[in-house]
């Protein structure tokens, strides 16, 4: 059939809103560091510090390298801006700039 | 120092409130659209905010003046279980990166404003979004009253530490201003005064975690003699905490991170900063960027170590006749830095308090107005009628939150925080979850709330914290041999603790569940769903997003 089939609004076929990606799978890494029997511990010291305490520090940039990472793998289709927008250009324009 | 008023340290901070009062005034005019009027603009600045103001205000709204002062006093008081607030706002960002874009995406096509909004729309349901705004007004003004709490250890520091309701004053003034350029500003009041916010304590913050450790023998000694210090007996006989975690309490620190980590953008004030932002990889960047202030938020719970070595004592509150644990970081920068850094420092926390106390009388304004005024009271509200609703209503969250402060015990504020974290925590399943699916029936998720709301409550109530010399209220960890369902206890004996908001939210669950499995077998109505799958991906340019601030 070339055409496609009509979208049907009500019925099992509806379209699932999500989209996955295997990527999204590196969010869970951060959650790593809520199991507290790996880290419970005051040796190892670094600088002083308590192992308890910097292997949590440590957790703050893997959860941003996580999320960094999703974020650049999963960059939606890129926004078009050599059309204008069709509605309030008045309004939404000023935003242009951040 | 309890004594007479530190005129340096007033000077400075004075200096600085009057900075961002102007700021705050002047910020009307700051990328101002065609009109005030409309909650678009008042109460999401437009809905354009780019990365940098998203940053600067999201980070000025979830790390407010009293988890400045707060975390280090947990720190101070229990050791390692205050540290919860690191992993609390690094699993944050991982949690919340995709429904937050879905939530933009699907608000900006359909113009919501509040997280009621967004659940009346997907579910047809009055009832149920009149639960989410209810929820979401009644966690929110304690949370206010909290900021004040922030702002008044810092006034009474500086020697303002009048008795009875003169001691309040200042704290009045304060608020009074706020209040006026709030109602002014709207949105991009708090938004430009964040600048001015992060700016001061990023520079405090550095300079106390480098300085200080320096001056008290290193990171080493210091957790070594705090861990001498905490293992004194307190006021109940066993030790007062220790610098890593117990048997015990493993689990309340896990859970009691995680359960904050959900509850934290289900906050109508959270979610009012991310609708504000201008599109999808605002947000994105912004999750990746605003760990930058977990950092900051770490180090600052160290202090409360310092403040143990340095000996430092908590002042008493002279309202109160109490002895006040939040006064101990505004206290050792008091003891350890010269007085005009130490004014410097004071008004870091103190324009700490009215960011987020400005944003989130917004955002309790705009439950109001859209999900009680509009939708019950005043049905065809115009949107400039909506809008002076709106400010009206930050107004009258605003002095209520004064009121609660000055005629109620501030320690009634933190019990009923503590109470909001896990009540706020009951919408999870309506606003959350159904973001992504619509599998849930509005009876169920009705059911689950109920059930939630209900024994949450009733286990904080029953627990006690012999320190502090309370029956109720004490405290969130639960141990779970108390877990009672109808005179089962399915722990008994376990002397394990875990956070009273997890086993709420579990209990919501399990009845959304059983309740929606029924009334679809029953076949009642499930309401009418106006979003379509597709709005949930809508991005920044697209013809399908409602023009700001339109009808």
């Amino acid at each position: 059939m070339p055409s496609a089939p009509p979208r049907q609004a009500d019925s099992g076929a509806r379209r699932s809103g999500l989209r996955w990606n295997a990527w999204n799978l590196l969010l869970l890494v951060p959650l790593l560091m809520l199991i507290t029997s790996w880290f419970n511990l005051d040796q190892p010291r670094l600088l002083g510090m308590p192992f308890f305490y910097w292997y949590q520090f440590a957790f703050v940039p893997v959860g941003v390298i996580c999320v960094g990472l999703v974020y650049l793998k999963t960059r939606d289709e890129p926004v078009r801006t050599d059309q204008p927008d069709r509605l309030g250009v008045d309004d939404l324009d000023e935003g242009g700039k951040a | 120092m309890n004594g007479g008023l530190e005129w340096v340290e007033l000077t400075v901070f004075a200096a600085l409130f009057v900075l961002v009062t102007v700021l705050g005034f002047v910020a009307a005019r700051w990328k101002a659209g065609n009109t005030l009027d409309h909650l678009d603009e008042w109460g999401l600045g437009g809905r354009k905010f780019g990365s940098w103001i998203t940053w600067f205000l999201v980070g000025g709204d979830l790390y407010t003046a009293y988890t400045f002062v707060a975390v280090p006093a947990l720190v101070f008081g229990a050791g390692a279980l205050g540290f919860y607030a690191l992993p609390y706002t690094v699993v944050l960002y991982p949690i919340v990166f995709l429904p937050l874009v879905r939530m933009w995406s699907v608000s900006r096509v359909h113009g919501y404003v509040t997280p009621a909004d967004f659940v009346r729309g997907r579910y047809g349901s009055r009832i149920l979004a009149l639960l989410i705004a209810l929820t979401g007004i009644v966690a929110t003004m304690p949370y206010i009253a909290l900021q004040l709490v922030g702002l008044e250890a810092v006034l009474r520091t500086m020697g303002l530490n009048g008795s009875g309701l003169l001691g309040h004053l200042p704290l009045f003034i304060a608020f009074l201003i706020l209040a006026l350029y709030t109602y002014q500003s709207g949105l991009r009041a708090p938004a430009l005064i964040a600048f001015v916010k992060d700016a001061l304590i990023y520079v405090v913050i550095l300079v106390a975690v480098f300085y200080l450790p320096a001056k008290f023998g290193g990171w080493s000694s210091i957790f070594d003699r705090s861990a001498e210090l905490l293992a004194q007996p307190g006021a109940n006989g066993n030790p007062k905490g220790s610098i890593v975690l117990s048997a015990t309490n493993q689990l309340q620190y896990a859970t009691l991170a995680l359960g904050s980590a959900l509850a934290l953008f289900l906050y109508p004030h959270s979610l009012t900063g991310i609708l504000a932002s201008k599109g999808r990889r605002v947000i994105k960047r912004n999750m990746v960027a605003l760990p930058a202030y977990s950092l900051l938020l770490g180090l600052l719970a160290l202090l409360g170590y310092v403040a143990l070595v340095a000996g430092v004592k908590p002042i008493t509150n002279e309202a109160t006749g109490r002895a006040d644990s939040n006064t101990i970081v505004p206290e050792l920068f008091n003891q350890q830095f010269p007085s005009w850094f130490a004014g410097i420092a004071f008004a870091a926390i103190g324009i700490g308090a009215l960011v987020p106390a400005a944003i989130m009388s917004i955002a309790a304004a705009n439950l109001w107005t859209r999900n009680i005024y509009k939708e019950y009271l005043k049905k065809d509200a115009s949107p400039a009628q909506e809008a002076k609703q709106a400010k009206l209503a930050s107004l009258v969250v605003k002095f209520g939150a004064v009121a609660f402060i000055v005629f109620v015990d501030p320690q009634f504020s933190i019990d009923l925080q503590l109470i909001g974290g896990v009540m706020i925590l009951q919408t999870l399943p309506a606003v959350a979850i159904a973001l992504y699916t619509r599998w849930f029936h509005v009876w169920g998720l009705v059911a689950g709330w109920v059930v939630g709301m209900g024994w949450g409550l009733y286990l904080l109530y029953t627990i006690p914290n012999p320190a502090a010399n309370k029956a109720h209220f004490g405290g969130s960890a639960l141990t779970l041999d108390k877990i009672s369902l109808f005179g089962w206890h399915p722990f008994a004996g376990s002397s394990t603790q875990i956070y009273v908001g997890a086993v709420a939210v579990v209990a919501n669950l399990v009845v959304a569940v059983v309740v929606t499995l029924i009334a679809r077998r029953a076949r009642v109505f499930n309401g009418t769903d106006q979003t379509d799958p597709d709005d949930y991906h809508v991005d920044e340019n697209s013809d399908r997003l409602k023009p700001v601030a339109s009808h």
